[in-house]
C-alpha cells in the first residue's frame, strides 16, 4: 500500500493544494480512503491529519468505509427527479436491502446517489461501475442488477 | 503531430495545410459519442463503424469521426453523413453496415433511421431541416459536429487558435478588453456579470501574479451544457482562456472540473497536452513573448464549489467553503491574488468575439443580453438535448418549437430554470423572453443553463421540497442562515407534502426566505428560497390542496395518494401482479380484475407504469 500512496503523492509533486485530486486517486486505487493511506498522506505532505480528514469528509465523493465490488450510482438530479428517480432509488434499496450510502453484506454492491451525471436527457439514469443505464423504470432494476451479480 | 509552432505564420501555414487535407471527395460520417449518447450504446456503434471500415478497406472512401455532443440527445446515438447532411438517429450496431453501404454507393438516406417528430409527421432527412436545429443558433456548440475533440489538428483545421494568434500579434491587452466590453458578453455561469468589466478590474488590480480560472464545476442538477462543451470542444475553452490570460496579464490558469464528468476531464487534459506540444501553451507562445501555463483540478462532488470563493478555497487544497465577498476575487482571490474566474461557456465565446468582432457579437441576441446561451433542455419535453439559442428568445420557442412540446400529449405545467437557485415558471410566462434580466424579474435566474420542463404529473410542492433537500445536503454549514434556515424550510415543506401542513406555514416560509436572502453568506443560501417563493407565487393552489384538502393533485406525494384498480378497465393480464414488489396485488384469473391490498401497497408506482390499459388510478 505504501508504495502506491507514495507514487500518487509524487505524481502531484507533493503539492498539498492538489489534495482533492490526490484523494480522488487514492480512492480510485482502493475504492475507498483507507485510514493508513490518509495517515501516510498527512505525514508525507506535512499537514495535520485534521486537514486531510476535513477534506475527506467535506466532499461527498469520498468514502471512509470500504465499498462494494460494484458501485451503483443513482442520479438524483432534477431532470431525473421529475421522471421518477426517487422511485428507482427506492426500488434499488428494496432489492439490495441497503439504504443509500450503504454496502451490501456480501460486499457486492454499494448504493450511492449523485446529483447529476451530465446525461440528463436520458433520465432517470443509473450508473453501475462505468456502465450507464438510461430511461430507467422499476421493472428494469432487477435485470440490470442481475448483470452484475456474478 | 506537427512540431512546436514558432510564430503566427507557422500556425497559419499549419491551418492551411490541415484545411486542404480535408478530403471533400470522401464521404464523412460524424458519430456523436457524447456522455448522453453512451447510455444508448454509442460506444459499441462507434466500435462497429471502425471495425467495418477496416474490415472492408473503406478508409480511402469514408472519413469516420467520433465527436462530442451533437445536441439532440433524445434521439441518440446520432450520426451526420456528408454529402447530404443526412441525420441518422437511434443507430444500433446492426445498422452500421447498411449506413456504410448506402453512404458509399450514394443510394440515398435510409428511411427508417431518419428523424420523425411523431407518427403523424413526415420524416426529415437533412439535419439542417429538423426544427430542433433550425430554430437554434449554434455559434458555440456547432463545431462539436465537425471535430474529433481528441484531435488538436481537427480544431486547427477549422480555424482554431487563429483568434489567439490574432490577439497575441495584432492586439494589445486593453484592446481585447475593450472588445469584450463592447461585445456585451455577460458571464454564462448564471450571474450575468459583464465579462469585460471583470477582466478590466482584474487587469488593474494590484499584484504581479494573477490567475485565470475556468469554472467547470457544473453542479446544477439537471444541467450539462458545460459538460457538452468541454467534452466536445475543449480547445475552444482553452483558446479563450489563453486570450483572457494575455488580456489580464496572467501567466497561470486553472481549470476546475467536476469529477463526475470523466469524459470532460479526459478531453481537457489531453487538449492541454496537445496545446503544450504545439507551443500554444507554455513559454513564448507563438513567439510573442507571452508565457502561460494551465493546470486541471478535479472537484469532489460539492455543489457549493461552483461558487467562486469556495472554488478557490478548493483549489488551494482546503474545504470548499465560501467567504464573504467584501473584497472581490478579482482583487483578492486564489492565494489572495487577483483572480479572474469565468464559466466554461464564457471562455468558449472569447475566440468567436476576437475573430468576428464585438459588433458582430453584440448583434446576436437581445439588447443588454448579447450572444447565445446553451441550455440543457430536459424533463417532460419531447426533444431533450443541448440547445443553443440567441438570448431573448421566448420560453415558448425553446419548449415548443425546439423541444417539440410535452411528452405523451400531457399538459405543460412549469419550467424550471437556474437549478436549485432558480425558480419554476408557469404557463402564463411562456411568452417572456429568456435573458438574464427577464428571468430574474420573474423570480428565477439563468443559472448555468438548466431548463427542466414539468407536466401535469409533477407536483410543485414536491419540486420545492426536492430542491431544498438538495440544498440542505449541499450547504457547507459555515453560515447559520443557510445551515439552519434551509433545513427548517425543508422540514416545513416535507410536512406539507405529508398532509401535516397549515396555511400559516406559507407565511413562515416567505418570512424565512426573506431572512435567508438578506443574511446568507453566499449565493447558495441567498438564492435557496427561489424554488419555494416561485412555487408559492405561481402555484399557490397546489399548496392549498396539500394543506387544506390533504390532496396531491399531481399524484406524487405518497402520504396523500392512494392507488386503486379500475375494475372496468382491468383485463386481468397479471403484468402488475408479477412486478409488484410487495405482492400487494392478487391475480384472480384471466378476464377478472386483479385485487390490490391497500395494507401492503407501498405506492412505488410500478403497477401504474407497467399497466398498458390505464387500469391503475391514483387518487
Amino acid at each position: 500500500m505504501k508504495d502506491k500512496v507514495t507514487a500518487i503523492i509524487k505524481k502531484y509533486g507533493s503539492d498539498s493544494s492538489q489534495l482533492v485530486s490526490i484523494l480522488q486517486d487514492i480512492q480510485t486505487e482502493y475504492n475507498y480512503l483507507p485510514r493508513t493511506a490518509l495517515d501516510k498522506l498527512a505525514k508525507k505532505l506535512d499537514i495535520p491529519q485534521s486537514r486531510v480528514y476535513s477534506m475527506a469528509t467535506f466532499f461527498r465523493a469520498f468514502s471512509l468505509e470500504e465499498r462494494g465490488k460494484h458501485i451503483c450510482n443513482v442520479c438524483q438530479g432534477t431532470a431525473c427527479h421529475v421522471r421518477g428517480a426517487d422511485l428507482i432509488l427506492e426500488s434499488l434499496e428494496r432489492q439490495l436491502g441497503v439504504k443509500r450510502g450503504q454496502t451490501t453484506p456480501d460486499h457486492k454492491f454499494t448504493l450511492e446517489t449523485v446529483n447529476c451525471m451530465g446525461c440528463c436527457a436520458t433520465g432517470p439514469v443509473v450508473k453501475i461501475d462505468d456502465e450507464f443505464f438510461g430511461h430507467m423504470t422499476n421493472d428494469k432494476v432487477e435485470p440490470m442488477l442481475s448483470k452484475f451479480k456474478e | 503531430m506537427a512540431s512546436k509552432l514558432k510564430n503566427a505564420k507557422a500556425l497559419a501555414a499549419l491551418h492551411k495545410k490541415l484545411a486542404k487535407d480535408i478530403d471533400t471527395e470522401k464521404c464523412h460520417i460524424s458519430l456523436c459519442n457524447g456522455t448522453a449518447c453512451r447510455p444508448y450504446g454509442s460506444n459499441p456503434v462507434a466500435e462497429a463503424f471502425k471495425a467495418d471500415i477496416e474490415k472492408r478497406g473503406l478508409a480511402d472512401k469514408v472519413e469516420f469521426k467520433i465527436t462530442g455532443c451533437h445536441g439532440f440527445c433524445e434521439r441518440g446515438p446520432i450520426a451526420i453523413v456528408e454529402p447530404g447532411n443526412v441525420f441518422y438517429q437511434r443507430i444500433t450496431v446492426a445498422d452500421v453496415p447498411e449506413i456504410l453501404d448506402n453512404t458509399i454507393q450514394k443510394k440515398g438516406p435510409i428511411e427508417r433511421l431518419l428523424f420523425k417528430q411523431d407518427a403523424a409527421t413526415k420524416t426529415v432527412a437533412r439535419q439542417n431541416d429538423i426544427p430542433f436545429y433550425t430554430e437554434q443558433q449554434r455559434i458555440v456548440l456547432g463545431n462539436n459536429i465537425r471535430i474529433d475533440p481528441t484531435s488538436i489538428e481537427d480544431y486547427i483545421a477549422i480555424g482554431g487558435y487563429s483568434a489567439l494568434s490574432r490577439a497575441l500579434v495584432e492586439l494589445q491587452p486593453d484592446q481585447i478588453i475593450k472588445m469584450i466590453k463592447d461585445s456585451g458578453l455577460r458571464g454564462r455561469g448564471g450571474g450575468g456579470f459583464p465579462t469585460g468589466a471583470k477582466w478590466e478590474t482584474c487587469r488593474e488590480a494590484h499584484g504581479d501574479i494573477k490567475y485565470v480560472i475556468v469554472n467547470a464545476d457544473e453542479g446544477d442538477p439537471g444541467a450539462y451544457a458545460n459538460e457538452g462543451l468541454l467534452t466536445g470542444n475543449p480547445h475552444s475553452v482553452l483558446e479563450g482562456l489563453v486570450i483572457g490570460a494575455y488580456a489580464i496579464g496572467s501567466h497561470q490558469g486553472y481549470i476546475y472540473v467536476r469529477n463526475e464528468y470523466p469524459l470532460a476531464l479526459k478531453n481537457i487534459t489531453l487538449a492541454i497536452e496537445q496545446a503544450e506540444k504545439l507551443g500554444l501553451i507554455g513559454k513564448n507562445i507563438l513567439g510573442s513573448g507571452f508565457d502561460f501555463n494551465v493546470r486541471v483540478n478535479r472537484g469532489g462532488g460539492a455543489f457549493v464549489c461552483g461558487e467562486s470563493t469556495a472554488l478557490m478555497a478548493s483549489l488551494e487544497g482546503k474545504t470548499g467553503e465560501p467567504r464573504a465577498k467584501y473584497i472581490h476575487t478579482v482583487e483578492k482571490g486564489l492565494w489572495d491574488r487577483p483572480s479572474c474566474l469565468n464559466n466554461v461557456e464564457t471562455w468558449a465565446n472569447i475566440p468567436l468575439i476576437v475573430n468576428n468582432g464585438a459588433e458582430w457579437f453584440s448583434k446576436i441576441g437581445a439588447a443588454g443580453n448579447s450572444g447565445t446561451k446553451i441550455f440543457s433542455l430536459t424533463g417532460k419535453v419531447n426533444n431533450t438535448g443541448l440547445v443553443e439559442v440567441p438570448m431573448g428568445i421566448k420560453l415558448k420557442g425553446i419548449i415548443f418549437d425546439i423541444g417539440g412540446g410535452i411528452r405523451g400529449g400531457k399538459k405543460f405545467k412549469a419550467v424550471q430554470t437556474g437549478g436549485p437557485s432558480g425558480g419554476c415558471l408557469p404557463e402564463k410566462l411562456l411568452d417572456s423572453p429568456v435573458d438574464f434580466d427577464s428571468l430574474l424579474k420573474a423570480g428565477s435566474m439563468m443559472g448555468s443553463g438548466g431548463m427542466i420542463v414539468m407536466d401535469e404529473d409533477n407536483c410543485m410542492v414536491d419540486t420545492a421540497r426536492y430542491f431544498l433537500t438538495f440544498l440542505e445536503e449541499e450547504s457547507c454549514g459555515k453560515c447559520v442562515p443557510c445551515r439552519e434556515g434551509v433545513k427548517r424550510m425543508r422540514q416545513i415543506l416535507t410536512d406539507i407534502t405529508q398532509g401535516k401542513g397549515e396555511m400559516s406555514d406559507l407565511e413562515l416560509l416567505t418570512e424565512l426566505s426573506a431572512h435567508l436572502k438578506d443574511s446568507a453568506l453566499c449565493a447558495l443560501g441567498s438564492s435557496a428560497p427561489n424554488p419555494v417563493l416561485t412555487t408559492i407565487q405561481y402555484f399557490k393552489d397546489e399548496y392549498e390542496a396539500h394543506i387544506e384538502d390533504k390532496k396531491c393533485p399531481a399524484g406524487i406525494c405518497k402520504a396523500l395518494i392512494k392507488f386503486s384498480i379500475i375494475d372496468e378497465k382491468c383485463p386481468g393480464c397479471g403484468r402488475c401482479v408479477k412486478t409488484c414488489p410487495t405482492q400487494a396485488i392478487t391475480f384472480m384469473g384471466k378476464k377478472n380484475p386483479v385485487i390490490l391490498d391497500q395494507s401492503k401497497c407501498i405506492k412505488c408506482r410500478t403497477c401504474y407504469d407497467i399497466c398498458k390499459m390505464g387500469a391503475v388510478s391514483i387518487e
